[in-house]
């Protein structure tokens, strides 16, 4: 038995076909400056997202900046409040009275981000960063400190040579191994990977890749993976979720988003992704201008700005979620029309 | 009198190396760089992190800090030596002859001045020519980039503008002079996809109309791939392949090369292992003796490891720096 095992992993409840985890109406709007006169402007960074997320699965999440796809990870981490909505982990409210506490979601749930450095303290030695949550959940320092070598090693680290030293004398890629590993150190069953593999060089994020694959099979984790690299999403996700500023435009399988994309915003991405091929260049682009503000987005379909297809229905009201079958959910009046 | 007529290149490059002091000790950062430029044409440097491609872009307009690091080589943009004139004869240079646009255009730009007014002012202070005239010219420029309501855009700030403004904003600084050679620091790599191949196709469309030579570093193959007339990889401050961007991504020679093109998700690989490149990019402070690749390559052999591989030409313009590399039909040795 490796150390690995002294925290006792988190029993399944609901069994393999209840969501791991359910989000419901997910909403949050951050206060920006300025609106002397009149109500004060918010942000609508996440504005009523629902999804699931099954056990076993990685859900892809992709979008442009400002789509709101980091701030859902953080809600869902309860590292920001939301404003309405709830959490569902396997069945239990999150946050409630009789359900889930915040501490109990996080051992549940765990994180890695974007920016290998500045996710780790600059003072705590590799050991000390890994062996530190499972310390403030009641296991001995000796136990946490073998719990963190054990990490190490099945994160590809060598634990004599790394154990003992500080994060700025790594390589990125050693730095976001170590803060997979830190993610694991609570045995959690989800794990939430924002931009996880984005500062990587290529040729480093092809061994994190293949080690996220290879954890997953070995401790049974589900995964969030969000990124902005198409490429990276049809690799590694089962499911994809597309967001657009705060709305999810569609989801379904990695094969019917990738093979039938829906939304018109979803083929557009498709269309603006790079050739590797020298003579079969990209001769146009497929959108023009930025994502607009969130601040204040466009009524009725948020895309319809910048939208070949918009009519005078898209401005008026928020096109509703259609069901294309096999769980592929478009949010576009394209389809709403087509299926009514 | 230089040569100026069609053959001669406009920029040639010769042993080129840099190094700068650090804490850790120096840091050989461009270990002997070789390459000609033509008038018009497109080269991507194309590497990961540490790999010596923007030094060598802040090399050639002589922006490194002259205290900190050693240069030595030589750098000849139309024929001039741009390590052998005096800095008024750069500042000259830089912004007319030879202009550069960044990653970052909001720090790039000055925050404190209009659009219109940076623009113009660079014109003026290459041209001599009446500030209104300059405005009118900024106008053209900002219409030239496709910034919509380009007029009101002229009086914008740096900070009231989306990504993607800005940076067609700093591209249309860079042309204010109308360079012969823009250098393009991982121009796209901050923006959003959608916004990334809008500038993409701009600075592809503008360096064709304007016959300009481009040098464009990116770590992305698919920048390259869209962009690229010679693709140069680095590795280790050094070339360690040049070719078209045809034989160089499609028919790659050095192991390095081959090894990012594998390791680089495309297309649908689902369900197969990635063939990662093993271990880390090199120390630059502790470089290997012989090849700088060799700790990662799997084809390493003592010779690899004895001194570092000379350039290998397998054809006019295709060079791949590896003991390995063998010109076609050469007798077996």
């Amino acid at each position: 038995m490796t150390a690995l095992h002294r925290l006792d992993p988190v029993a399944d409840v609901g069994g393999p076909h209840q969501p791991l985890l359910e989000v419901r109406d997910l909403t949050k709007h951050f206060p920006v400056r300025g609106g002397l006169i009149g109500p004060k402007p918010v942000a609508r960074a996440v504005d009523g997202v629902s999804f699931a997320v099954a056990k076993g699965e990685t859900l892809g999440v992709v979008g442009e900046s400002g789509c709101g796809k980091s701030t859902t990870a953080r809600l869902l981490m309860r590292l920001i409040e939301p404003d309405s909505g709830s959490l569902t982990f396997d069945g239990e409210a999150v946050g409630t009275r009789l359900g889930l506490s915040l501490r109990d979601l996080r051992r549940r749930v765990q994180m890695v981000f974007q920016d290998s450095y500045a996710s780790l303290n600059p003072r705590l030695t590799i050991a000390d960063s890994l062996a530190f949550a499972p310390m403030v959940h009641g296991v001995s320092r000796r136990d946490a400190m073998e719990v963190a070598g054990d990490l190490l090693g099945r994160v590809g680290l060598d634990p004599t040579s790394f154990l003992g030293r500080y994060p700025h004398e790594l390589s990125g890629g050693q730095r976001q191994r170590v803060n997979i590993a830190r993610a694991l150190a609570l045995r959690p069953r989800l794990v939430i990977l924002d931009e996880a593999v984005s500062a990587l060089d290529k040729s480093v994020e092809a061994q994190v890749l293949n080690l996220l694959v290879e954890l997953k099979r070995q401790l049974d984790l589900t995964y969030i993976f969000i990124s902005h690299d198409l490429n990276v999403v049809h690799y590694i996700a089962d499911r994809v979720l597309v967001m657009y500023l705060g709305k999810v435009a569609e989801v379904g399988p990695v094969e019917a988003i990738y093979g039938r994309p829906a939304h018109p915003y979803t083929r557009a991405l498709f269309s603006a992704r790079l050739s590797m091929d020298p003579d079969a260049r990209t001769s146009a682009a497929p959108l023009q201008g930025d994502p607009p503000n969130p601040i204040n987005p466009p009524s009725g379909c948020r895309f319809r700005t910048r939208c070949p297809h918009a009519t005078a229905v898209c401005a008026e009201r928020e096109p509703a979620p259609v069901d294309l079958g096999g769980g592929h959910v478009v949010a576009c009046h394209l389809h709403e029309a087509a299926h009514a | 009198m230089p040569d100026q007529t069609q053959s001669a290149p406009l920029l040639s490059v010769s042993g080129l190396t840099v190094s700068f002091k650090t804490e850790r000790g120096t840091a050989s950062a461009i270990n002997g760089v070789d390459f000609d430029l033509k008038r018009g044409e497109v080269l991507c440097l194309l590497g990961e992190s540490g790999s010596g491609k923007s030094v060598t872009l802040r090399a050639l307009m002589r922006l490194l800090p002259e205290r900190r690091s050693r240069i030595a080589g030589k750098v000849l943009l139309n024929g001039e030596d741009v390590y052998a004139v005096p800095e008024r004869r750069m500042e000259k240079l830089r912004g007319k002859a030879i202009s550069m646009v960044f990653q970052e255009p909001m720090l790039a730009l000055d925050p404190v001045y209009t659009i219109g007014h940076q623009i113009a002012e660079t014109i003026v202070r290459h041209e001599g020519i009446a500030f209104a005239d300059a405005e009118r010219r900024a106008l053209d420029l900002l219409e030239r980039v496709q910034i919509p309501s380009a007029k009101r855009r002229l009086k914008a700030y740096p900070h009231e503008m989306s990504g993607g403004m800005r940076q067609r904003a700093m591209i249309a600084l860079a042309l204010s002079c109308n360079p012969a050679l823009l250098l393009a620091d991982e121009p796209t790599t901050a923006l959003d996809a959608t916004v990334q191949m809008q500038i993409l196709l701009l600075l592809r469309q503008l360096q064709a109309e304007l016959d300009m030579a481009v040098i464009l570093v990116t770590h992305d193959i698919g920048v390259a791939a869209e962009t690229a007339d010679r693709v140069a990889v680095m590795y280790a401050g050094r070339f360690v392949e040049l070719g078209t961007a045809r034989q160089v991504l499609k028919d790659p020679q050095h192991p390095y090369t081959a090894g990012l093109l594998a390791s680089t998700v495309h297309g649908n690989m689902r369900g197969h292992a990635l063939e990662a490149i093993p271990g880390a990019p090199p120390d630059l402070t502790n470089l290997p003796s012989g090849c700088a690749y060799a700790p990662r390559c799997p084809h390493a052999d003592a010779h690899c490891t004895a001194a570092p591989p000379s350039e290998t030409w397998l054809e006019p313009g295709r060079m791949a720096r590896c003991v390995r590399a063998r010109v076609p039909a050469a007798a077996p040795v």
